[in-house]
């Protein structure tokens, strides 16, 4: 490199000893960074791959190098290790599958609801929404436990309706089971009761969440919907209003604007959002903390809980290290699909239809009666726009 | 050049400060009996039991010339584990039961216990609770035996006298079912091991006897057989049926009129139900004859302490027969020694069903590693209940032995 580079900084003048001083004022944040994230991340790389007791240092010389062992134990090895972090995955799975888009989807609608214009009290609303997310998850789940109980307030409203409730934290069965239990299948087909992945069987793997995990679910959704919902209403609110208007002005009706204009134009918000939302829900852990993590049969451990009883209490440290490990390569490689998935797309790609026009319209702000215009939107526009004409 | 040569000088920094921190202190030899800081983790039921620990360790400093600090635990296990793999663990600590064997195993434990001076008072089923590989590791601190508690009000009211209390299996469910009414079942089970675990010991069974895993046996299934029998009778249900967190709670209640727990019953109901009138009687023998769990925490020293010399000077003064006797009166535990429990049973008449169960109480399973075929047993007690004892025992046999094989290298 430095021919020329550390010619310059030795020939001297105004900028002499510029990157030295540069490296003092980041020293302290590069310590920092170091001693409390670069190191202890290395660290724990070496102890997932070693037999650590948790009896004084890592680094001492009884711990011993044990390779893949650790990994393989959860992973391969048939056993009780296995089949605990299958169910752990398993448990998570389910819940990612029903919190990631239910939350991201009540998050959108409340932001729309709370950002029209017309909306009386919209402080309050946004206020409120939002609240759950300021509030402490320990003190939610505390107030949902009381809820939730067999003879809570829930189930009382079930009653009310005629409905059985069920007793909601302590009921270990998958809900896929018990809507097939409600037309005659209880017992596994032949082709389901085989093992599956992770030592658990795919009719396992196909329970669904537990009863006790739906709960969780919905009380992920009830606190978190507030956060997403304040980064949708920041999208909205960058969707300059001519673009509504563009819209409108063609004769897009607000179902129509919403699903071509506005969704369109959040993209960057909602793989915030579903970014955000898929790393937080694998990693779910206070919840299950607080209700003791293995009760209800063991359906509301996660991996996040499982790798800290593995290590805690069971002394495993180099078994919880590689969990923790392979969340958090799962977790990357997720993101990275969903990456790919809403990458952004070659517009031609897309029918071009209102989207196209607005964007015509906002980008040289051209009257709506500009034939070229015309001429790009398709009939069903033309309908609309025309009635927009009469209006 | 230079760029790379700072960054270099700031890592190396950065390392040696955090190895430092990690490096371990230095192997204790001992050290003074008086002038000592030491510090003290327990694992408290409450007020009652962190003041009257704190004042009997106070006093003790005051006499020997050292200090102590008693810090109650929120999560005991965790605060362990955190002390440990901190290299800071506690000078002297509750060591639970069920994790003695593990510790003791990873050798996190001093084994000081042969060389106190009260070594030979200990009951002899506690002492071989705290023995691992032979050598008699820490000194338990007091014990806890189960024993079937009788709501007496429930009792009188559904016609039942001193004649009745159950002595077998027969006898229990009788009276079960006879205290069964509209809000109230008749007897209220812990669905986990540590309470199942002590009908299959009345049956004759057990999950391991000897080193071998016994898991699946006849006895075992029998047992299981027994209380689901109780449970189809309607006469049994469990802490989570009745809305309750704990079989104590669902008795405090009322929704339970009997129950199997141990001597915290009395702590719990003077606290939270103290209108709850009840009594504790010797659990029902089975057709293997009677049986129990014994369960007992011990005071815990880590390997190679600096201080051990203080602590087990403190550990002699905590389980001397009189101080056990002020903590029996202070919260409820019984004397952990043979003359101290004799005195308590005498003292505490109320209680002495605990006592004399501690005369053929089993120890519950506890070697390295079982705690996780435990947990595993429990949560499929909890997903397919009893009614098919080889659907729950099978895997449970399966996996103890893989957890004993490990343990047995």
């Amino acid at each position: 490199m430095s021919g020329v580079a550390s010619g310059s900084r030795r020939g001297g003048g105004i900028r002499r000893g510029e990157a030295r001083a540069g490296w003092i004022f980041v020293a302290p944040a590069v310590v920092i960074v170091g001693v409390f994230l670069a190191i202890p991340i290395v660290l724990a790389l070496w102890v997932s791959f070693s037999d650590w007791n948790g009896f004084r240092s890592p680094l001492n010389p009884n711990v011993n190098f044990v390779g893949l062992e650790n990994y393989a134990a959860i992973t391969v090895d048939p056993g009780l290790d296995q089949e605990n972090f299958g169910r752990a995955v398993r448990n998570n799975l389910w819940y990612v599958v029903f919190v990631v888009p239910l939350q991201t989807i009540v998050a959108l609608l409340l932001a729309v609801q709370v950002n029209r214009a017309v909306l009386r009290g919209r402080g309050f609303f946004r206020t409120a929404f939002y609240f759950p997310s300021v509030t402490s998850t320990v003190a939610i789940v505390i107030v949902f436990q009381f809820l939730f109980t067999a003879s809570g307030a829930v189930n009382a409203v079930l009653g009310f309706f005629g409905i059985d409730g069920p007793n909601w934290f302590n009921d270990p069965s998958g809900i896929f089971h018990n809507l097939l239990a409600t037309v005659g299948v209880t017992s596994p087909p032949p082709a389901l009761a085989q093992d599956g992945p992770l030592g658990i069987t795919w009719w396992e793997w196909f329970a669904g969440p537990s009863v006790a995990m739906s709960s969780l679910i919905m009380l992920a959704i009830f606190t978190t919907s507030g956060t997403f919902m304040l980064l949708y209403l920041a999208g909205l609110q960058n969707i300059g209003g001519e673009i509504d208007e563009a819209a409108r002005v063609d004769g897009a009706g607000p179902v129509r604007t919403f699903f071509s204009i506005t969704l369109p134009m959040l993209r960057p918000t909602t793989f915030t959002v579903l970014t955000l939302g898929l790393i937080g829900s694998w990693q779910v852990f206070d919840q299950i903390y607080v209700l003791g993590g293995s009760t209800a049969g063991g359906t509301i451990t996660t991996p996040a809980f499982l790798a800290y009883e593995t290590s805690f209490n069971d002394l495993q440290w180099g078994q919880g290290a590689a969990i923790a490990f392979i969340l958090f390569v799962f977790i990357i490689l997720l993101t990275l699909f969903q990456r790919w998935l809403l990458r952004e797309r070659n517009p031609r790609m897309r029918t071009p239809r209102i989207s196209r026009a607005a964007a015509t319209l906002a980008a040289d702000s051209g009257p709506a009666t500009d034939p070229t215009t015309r001429a790009l939107s398709s009939a069903d526009v033309d309908d609309e726009l025309s009635k927009g004409d009469r209006s | 050049m230079r760029t790379s040569q700072w960054s270099a000088v700031a890592l190396a920094t950065g390392l040696v400060i955090t190895l430092a921190a990690c490096s371990p202190g230095g192997n204790g030899d001992g050290g003074e009996t008086s002038g000592q800081e030491l510090s003290i983790l327990i694992g408290s039921s409450g007020d009652a039991e962190t003041t009257a620990v704190t004042e009997a360790a106070e006093a003790w400093a005051a006499d020997t010339g050292n200090t102590v600090e008693v810090v109650a635990a929120n999560d005991l296990v965790q605060q362990l584990g955190q002390g440990f793999s901190g290299n800071n663990p506690p000078d002297l600590f509750y060591m639970p039961w069920d994790q003695f064997q593990t510790y003791a195993g990873q050798g996190f434990l001093e084994p000081y216990a042969e060389d106190l001076g009260n070594a030979d008072e200990f009951l002899p089923a506690l002492r071989e609770q705290f023995t691992y590989d032979g050598q008699f590791y820490c000194a338990p601190k007091d014990f806890s035996t189960l024993a079937l508690q009788i709501d007496t009000d429930a009792w009188e009211a559904a016609g039942l006298t001193d004649a009745d209390v159950p002595t077998d299996w027969d006898g229990l469910a009788e009276v079960a079912g006879a205290l069964t009414t509209g809000d109230t079942v008749g007897l209220g089970l812990g669905r986990e091991y540590a309470r199942i675990g002590a009908f299959m010991g009345q049956a004759g069974g057990g999950v391991y006897e000897d080193g071998e895993v016994t898991a699946d046996s006849p006895e075992n299934v029998e047992a299981l057989d027994y209380l689901q029998g109780l449970v189809d009778a309607g006469s049994l249900a469990y802490p989570q049926d009745l809305e309750a967190g704990w079989s104590g709670e669902a008795f405090g209640l009322g929704r339970a009129a009997m129950v199997v727990e141990g001597p915290w019953i009395n702590g719990a109901m003077a606290n939270d139900f103290p209108d709850r009138s009840f009594i504790s009687v010797e659990l029902p023998a089975g057709p293997g004859g009677p049986s129990t769990f014994a369960f007992s925490n011990c005071w815990g020293i880590p390997a190679g302490s600096e201080t051990l010399d203080a602590s087990v000077d403190l550990v002699e003064y905590l389980t001397a027969d009189d101080q056990q006797l002020a903590f029996a009166e202070a919260f409820g535990v019984i004397p952990s020694t043979e003359s101290g429990s004799a005195a308590y049973a005498e003292q505490f008449a109320d209680n002495a069903a605990f006592v004399a169960g501690v005369e053929y109480a089993q120890s519950p399973v506890a070697f390295a590693g079982s705690a996780t075929a435990v947990a595993d047993f429990n949560a499929s007690l909890e997903t397919q209940g009893l009614s098919d004892p080889a659907a729950v025992l099978g895997p449970f046999q399966e996996n103890l032995q893989a957890a004993a094989d490990e343990a047995n290298g």
